[in-house]
């Protein structure tokens, strides 16, 4: 094997085996569930995207001919790791709906507002869940 | 220089699966346990990719294609029933 072919290998081994460590990592560290979602995203593209493309090349060059099908599981990872994120993170919020951040409009002019009701959240989900689902947000089409 | 790029492959992808044991022990939430065994399916996916560049076998792809897509219908399936109650209505 040409060697400039096994360091291309070897590099993208190890950058695929970092990147599936660092998103492990980021499960493992981050505080809370809407944060711990963005750690395994590295490890499903970039850290499995890299180990398929090493081996794609490793047997592109020991067969002789393109072995093209590793990316048939990439594909189908980046086409289907958004829809189970999706499904998750809805059960999640139906389970427990304070984990839904406030929309982006009402932000800016509920700042004071959190800060006075942050010690009855109940009343503050209610009150937050009901701006959500009101059909004509002011702030929200800007 | 493929052998030790290989090590440590396995080495960071058994340890990204340690990692995420962790967390499916720890919790706090079932949203969690999911993700966790999500990830743990992730990892595996990239470690039967890594065995087969070692053994130089073609054969563990089929293997690859099918961990990816069981690993998807079982977080669907997991989700499902969180948000409904059942899985097939």
């Amino acid at each position: 094997m040409a060697p400039f072919v096994d360091i291309i290998i070897a590099a993208l081994i190890v950058l695929g085996g970092a990147f599936a460590l660092i998103g492990s990592w980021g499960l493992a560290r981050l505080p809370n569930l809407m944060a711990r979602l963005h750690g395994p995203t590295k490890a499903t593209t970039l850290g499995v995207g890299c180990a398929l493309i090493a081996s794609a090349v490793y047997f592109s060059v020991h067969e002789g001919s393109a072995s093209l099908h590793e990316f048939l599981i990439t594909l189908f990872l980046f086409l289907t790791a958004p829809v189970s994120a999706h499904l998750l993170i809805k059960a999640a919020l139906e389970l427990d709906p304070s984990l839904r951040p406030p929309p982006p409009g009402a932000a800016a002019a509920d700042a004071t507002d959190n800060n006075a009701a942050h010690g009855d959240s109940r009343e503050h989900d209610e009150h937050r869940r009901d701006r959500h689902h009101a059909p004509d947000l002011p702030g929200a089409r800007g | 220089m493929l052998e030790g790029a290989l090590a440590f492959g396995f080495a960071a992808l058994g340890l990204a699966l340690a990692l995420n044991l962790w967390r499916l022990f720890k919790g706090p939430g079932v949203a969690d346990r999911i993700l966790a065994l999500d990830t743990m399916v992730i990892n595996v996916i990239g470690l039967i990719v890594l065995a087969g560049i070692a053994g130089g076998s073609g054969t563990s792809f089929e293997a690859a294609l099918l961990l990816a897509m069981v690993g998807f219908v079982g977080t669907v399936a997991y989700a499902k029933f969180l948000l409904r109650g059942d899985i097939v209505e």
